[in-house]
C-alpha cells in the first residue's frame, strides 16, 4: 500500500478543504503520481475475467511509419515513443490493466489534436484519449496498439468573465485550478470529485464526475455550457457557447460522460459560481443506520437540501478516526456528515432544524465545526476514507447509486453478501442521492480471496441495478463495469447508445474497448 | 388523416414499426398546447399520446416523480404540490401566446426542453430529467436513465432526447428529479433602469451568494408605462429577510429595491414565464435568443434599429430574450439571425405563421453540426418517419 499517496503539503489539504471539501474515490494523489501511475498508488484487483480486443498485429508492424507519420504532426518534444517514457500510460488509476500504447502524443494545440486524429482515423489506427490518468474504472487504459493522446499540456485558463459567470479553459486544466483561477473573487467551479487537485477538467467531461456537492450544485453536465470538439476525423467543431441551452439537439449532454469515445475535448466553457458566504459541517452520530438513513428522509421531506450529506458505518468511522483524528464517534454504528451553507445566521437556522430532525431519530452525538482546523478536520477524515482504508487492507471501490429509500435494505443486502463471501466492507457513500461507495477489503496476496472480492464487488453493483439504481453514479462505466452493462440496459437500449456512438466513431477507434461489452457491437 | 391513441408502450411500438414497414410520417402530439412550435411538417398520420396517462412513481422522500408522457402538466403539479414539492425548472405553459386551450403534458415539456424563470438558479428542463423512456423510429422501445439523481452509465440518450421535439423518439415516460417548494417567494423590483444597466444589476445579483432564482427585466411599455427589473429569492423566511438586506446593500446604487409578495410576486414570475407581456397583438412574431447576459441589449439595440415596433424582455438574467416583431414576410429572421450571429447565442422563431415557418429556419442553422445532427437523427429513426422536417427541413 501507499505512504505516499498523503504525502501532498498541510496547506494544499487546507487549501482543498478550505474552499470546497471534495468526496469519494481517489485519494489524494499529486498530479505526478497519477500521472505516473507508481505502483501501489492504489491497489486494484486484477480482474483477469475483463478481456481486451486482440492488438492489431498489422498495426503493431506498422509502428516505426506510424511514429514517422505521427512526427510530423506535432513538435518533437510532444510525440513519446521510448519503452521506458511510454512506461507511465500504460494505466490510469485502475491499476490493474496495465498496456505500454503505440506512442502518446501530447499536443499543445487544437490544431495539433486534429491533425493526430485526422491521421490515427486515415491510418486505421485506435485512439485513447487521456486528460491526467485518475480514472479508477479504466477509462484511460491504452492498448498495445493505439496512440495516446493527452490533453495535459494544454492546461491555460483562456478567459474569466464575471459579469456572465463563465470561464473558458482548456481541457488540460485540473479541476480545482478552475476554482483556484476564480475563487479570490469569491467564485467557484462546482463539481468537487476528491481527485480534483490532479483530474483535469477534460477527464471531467468526459466521465461526467461528481463529488460530494453536487447535491446542491449537480454534477459535470449541469455546469458545462460550451465544448470544443475535434472529431474522429479531424474536424473542428463547437458545441454551445457561453450562453444557456444549445441549439438542436443536446449535444452537450451526450457528449459529457461519453467517456472519450466521441471525440476529444480541447475547450471548455464552464459555469462558474459565487460561493456562499460560508459553510459549516456537522457530525450526527448514530446508534442504527437505519436510523441515519430515516433522517435523511426526514431533512429532505422538510424541505432542507443540505449542500452535502455524507454517511460512514461503523468500521469507516474507525478506519477514517484512526487515520485523520477528526474526533468521529467511535461508539456510533453510523456517521452522518451534514454540511450547511449560508450567511452566520442561515446557517445556524438551517442547524436548528436539521438537530431537532437528528434528535427525533435518535442521534447520539453531535458535533459542529466551531473553527477552519476542526472543519478541515472533519472533512480530511471523510476524504481520507479511501486511502485509510487502503492502509490496513486492499479493497475494491464499487460506485452505484439506489434509490435513497432503499438503502436500509440495500445495506443489509451488502452486509449479507459480504459475510457469505466470508470478507469485510466498510461503507462510505453520499446518503443524498444514494451513490453507494462500498469498500470491500480483501487481501490481494491470496488470488482466492481476490477472485472472491471481485464477486462480490460484481453482485453488489448487480443488487443496486435491482433495487432500481444504477452501475455507476460518478467514475463511469470504462473497461471495469463494461461486461455488466447488459443487467442494467437491454438489447435495445444499448444497440441505440452504440448506434449514435457509431455516428461520431464509424469505425469504433476511439476508446474502442470502453463501455460496451466486446460481442454484440453495432454500428449507425 | 388517421389518429392513433396507444394504451400501452407496447401498443405505441408495435404501430411505429408499422409505420416505419411503410414509411409512413407521423406527427407526435401531447395536449396539442404548442403545436405551432417549429416548422410545419403534413403527415398522413398521428401519434396521440392522450391515452399514455398518470403517474407511475413518486417518493417525496427521494425527491423523485416519473409519469407517462401523456400525463398533463398539471396532475404532476399537483401531486408534487399535495407534498410539499415542485418541478426546478418551472416549465413554461404555450397557451398564453398560442392562445391554445387544453392540457399542456408533461411529455411535451420534454420533448421541448421547455424551462422558466428558475433555469438560471435550477437547471434546465434537462437537468431535471434523470430518465426516459421511448419508441425509436425501428419501433424500439428504449430507455436511458433511470430513476437515481447520479448515474453516468452509458450514453445520455435522455438528455440528447429532451428538446429533440419528437424527432428522435415518441417519449412514453418520464422522470425528474424535484425540489422541496420554498417556504417563501418574493419578489425585489428596481425601477426605471434602461437595458443595460437593468442586465448590469442582474449580474452582479447573480454574482452574489444571495441566489436569486429569478432575474428578468420589463422595459417600459410591457403591461407598465415604466421599466421593471426584478429579481425572485425564495426560501426560508429567516434566509430572505436577510438576503434581501444584503441585496439592498449590494444594488444601492441602481435604486430602491421594492418587496412585493404573494399574487403580485406570482403573477410576475408567471407573465415571464409564459411571456404573457407579448402574448398581444397575436399576429407578431415572437422569437426567443439565448444569449450571454452581458450581450442582449446589443441584440435588441441591433434589432429595434432594423425593426421599428419592436418589443422584447429579458429572463435568465438577460441571458433569455422574448422579443416580438410586427409581421414581415420573414419574421424579421434576417435581422434577428444577424443580430445574434454578431452577439453569439441562438434564435428561434417560436411563433409565426404557418407559411413563414415552412420559408426560413425556426430553428438556429447548425452549420458544421448538420452532419452529425443527421446522422443521429438517422441512427434513431432511419425510415426518416418520425416528425419530418420538424426542426430542419430535409431532415
Amino acid at each position: 500500500m501507499s505512504p505516499n499517496i498523503f504525502s501532498i503539503p498541510e496547506t494544499m489539504i487546507g487549501f482543498l478543504i478550505g474552499f470546497k471539501p471534495c468526496d469519494d474515490p481517489l485519494v489524494y494523489a499529486c498530479p505526478n503520481a497519477c500521472d505516473q501511475n507508481d505502483a501501489g498508488t492504489r491497489e486494484t484487483p486484477n480482474m483477469t475475467t475483463i478481456a481486451f480486443p486482440a492488438p492489431d498485429a498489422g498495426i503493431i508492424a506498422r509502428r516505426d511509419e506510424i511514429v514517422a507519420g505521427l512526427a510530423k504532426l506535432v513538435a518533437g518534444e510532444a510525440l513519446i515513443t521510448a519503452e521506458d517514457e511510454l512506461r507511465p500510460y500504460e494505466s490510469d488509476a485502475l491499476t490493474a490493466f496495465r498496456k505500454v500504447p503505440l506512442a502518446v502524443v501530447l499536443p499543445s494545440t487544437t490544431e495539433e489534436v486534429a491533425a493526430v486524429l485526422r491521421y490515427c482515423s486515415a491510418q486505421g489506427v485506435p485512439v485513447i484519449p487521456r486528460g491526467s490518468g485518475t480514472s479508477l474504472v479504466g477509462g484511460a487504459t491504452p492498448q498495445e496498439d493505439a496512440v495516446v493522446i493527452g490533453v495535459s499540456k494544454m492546461n491555460r485558463i483562456l478567459e474569466i468573465d464575471y459579469a456572465n459567470r463563465a470561464a473558458r479553459v482548456q481541457a488540460g486544466v485540473t479541476n480545482l485550478a478552475i476554482t483556484g483561477a476564480v475563487m479570490a473573487d469569491g467564485f467557484f467551479y462546482a463539481p468537487d470529485p476528491s481527485s480534483q487537485l490532479a483530474c483535469s477538467i477534460g477527464g471531467n467531461i468526459a466521465m461526467n464526475s461528481g463529488g460530494a456537492h453536487c447535491l446542491k450544485y449537480g454534477v459535470t453536465t449541469n455546469n458545462i455550457l460550451g465544448l470544443k470538439l475535434v472529431l474522429h476525423d479531424g474536424e473542428i467543431v463547437e458545441i454551445g457557447g457561453d450562453h444557456l441551452d444549445m441549439p438542436g439537439y443536446d449535444l452537450l449532454g451526450l457528449l459529457i460522460g461519453s467517456e472519450g469515445q466521441l471525440g476529444i475535448v480541447t475547450e471548455a466553457t464552464v459555469r462558474i459560481l459565487r460561493a456562499a458566504e460560508g459553510a459549516r459541517p456537522v457530525l450526527f452520530g448514530f446508534p442504527k443506520p437505519e436510523l441515519a438513513g430515516a433522517a435523511v428522509a426526514a431533512i429532505i421531506g422538510a424541505g432542507i437540501i443540505p449542500v452535502a450529506m455524507e454517511y460512514m458505518d461503523k468500521m469507516a468511522i474507525a478506519i477514517c478516526e484512526d487515520f485523520a483524528k477528526a474526533g468521529y464517534p467511535m461508539d456510533a454504528e453510523a456517521l452522518l456528515i451534514i454540511e450547511v451553507e449560508g450567511s452566520e445566521q442561515e446557517m445556524d437556522d438551517q442547524l436548528v432544524r436539521i438537530i431537532e430532525i437528528a434528535k427525533k431519530h435518535g442521534v447520539t452525538t453531535i458535533r459542529e465545526s466551531k473553527s477552519a482546523m476542526e472543519t478541515a478536520a472533519i472533512w480530511k477524515g471523510r476524504k481520507s476514507a479511501f486511502g485509510a482504508t487502503g492502509k490496513i487492507a486492499d479493497y475494491i471501490c464499487m460506485d452505484g447509486t439506489i434509490p435513497t429509500g432503499q438503502l436500509p435494505y440495500v445495506l443489509g443486502r451488502i452486509d449479507a453478501l459480504v459475510t457469505r463471501y466470508g470478507l469485510r466492507v466498510a461503507n462510505v457513500f453520499h446518503a443524498g442521492d444514494g451513490n453507494l461507495h462500498p469498500l470491500v477489503l480483501y487481501d490481494i496476496n491470496d488470488p482466492v480471496e481476490r477472485q472472491k472480492a471481485e464477486d462480490c464487488g460484481l453482485d453488489i453493483l448487480r443488487l443496486c441495478v435491482e433495487v432500481g439504481g444504477c452501475l455507476t453514479g460518478e467514475h463511469g462505466v470504462g473497461v471495469e463495469k463494461r461486461d455488466l452493462m447488459p443487467v442494467q440496459f437491454g438489447k435495445a437500449d444499448l444497440d441505440q447508445q452504440m448506434r449514435v456512438r457509431a455516428v461520431f466513431d464509424p469505425a469504433w477507434l476511439l476508446n474502442p474497448a470502453k463501455v460496451f461489452p466486446l460481442e454484440g457491437r453495432v454500428a449507425a | 388523416m388517421t389518429l392513433f391513441t396507444p394504451r400501452t408502450e407496447i401498443e405505441a411500438a408495435r404501430l411505429v414499426a408499422d409505420l416505419a414497414l411503410t414509411k409512413k410520417p407521423v406527427t407526435i402530439q401531447g395536449g396539442a398546447t404548442r403545436a405551432g412550435l417549429g416548422r410545419p411538417n403534413q403527415t398522413e398520420a398521428t401519434i396521440s399520446t392522450n391515452r399514455l396517462t398518470g403517474i407511475t412513481l413518486h417518493e417525496p422522500a427521494e425527491l423523485v416523480i416519473s409519469a407517462k408522457a401523456g400525463t398533463p402538466v398539471a396532475e404532476v403539479a399537483a401531486a408534487l404540490d399535495a407534498k410539499g414539492q415542485m418541478l426546478p425548472f418551472e416549465p413554461m405553459d404555450h397557451r398564453a401566446i398560442f392562445g391554445t386551450t387544453g392540457e399542456p403534458t408533461i411529455g411535451g415539456v420534454v420533448a421541448g426542453n421547455h424551462s422558466g424563470p428558475r433555469r438560471i438558479q435550477a437547471g434546465a428542463c434537462r437537468d431535471s430529467l434523470i430518465g426516459v423512456r421511448l419508441v425509436n423510429g425501428r419501433g424500439e422501445a428504449v430507455k436511458s436513465g433511470g430513476r437515481v439523481m447520479k448515474n453516468v452509465t452509458g450514453l445520455d440518450l435522455a438528455k440528447l432526447v429532451t428538446g429533440s421535439y419528437g424527432t428522435l423518439g415518441l417519449l412514453t415516460e418520464v422522470t425528474f428529479k424535484v425540489l422541496p417548494r420554498p417556504e417563501r417567494a418574493l419578489t425585489l423590483l428596481i425601477k426605471n433602469l434602461d437595458d443595460a444597466r437593468a442586465v448590469a444589476a442582474l449580474s452582479a445579483a447573480l454574482g452574489s451568494p444571495f441566489e436569486p432564482s429569478g432575474a428578468a427585466h420589463l422595459p417600459a411599455g410591457l403591461s407598465r408605462p415604466i421599466p421593471r427589473t426584478i429579481l425572485r429569492l425564495e426560501g426560508f423566511s429567516v434566509s430572505l429577510e436577510y438576503r434581501i438586506g444584503q441585496l439592498r446593500r449590494l444594488l444601492a446604487d441602481f435604486g430602491e429595491l421594492i418587496v412585493l409578495e404573494g399574487e403580485d410576486s406570482r403573477g410576475l414570475w408567471r407573465g415571464v414565464r409564459d411571456c404573457e407581456f407579448l402574448a398581444e397583438p397575436t399576429e407578431s412574431a415572437l422569437w426567443r435568443v439565448s444569449t450571454a447576459p452581458t450581450r442582449a441589449p446589443q441584440v435588441t439595440a441591433a434589432v429595434a434599429a432594423a425593426v421599428p415596433g419592436a418589443r422584447w424582455f429579458y429572463d435568465w438574467g438577460g441571458g433569455l430574450v422574448w422579443l416580438s416583431l410586427p409581421p414581415t414576410a420573414d419574421a424579421g429572421a434576417a435581422t434577428v439571425r444577424a443580430a445574434v450571429a454578431s452577439a453569439g447565442g441562438h434564435a428561434t422563431l417560436v411563433r409565426a405563421p404557418r407559411e413563414i415557418r415552412a420559408m426560413v429556419d425556426v430553428f438556429q442553422p447548425l452549420g458544421p453540426l448538420t452532419r452529425v445532427t443527421g446522422g443521429i437523427k438517422t441512427s434513431f429513426d432511419p425510415a426518416g418517419i418520425l416528425e419530418p422536417g420538424r426542426m430542419y427541413a430535409g431532415m
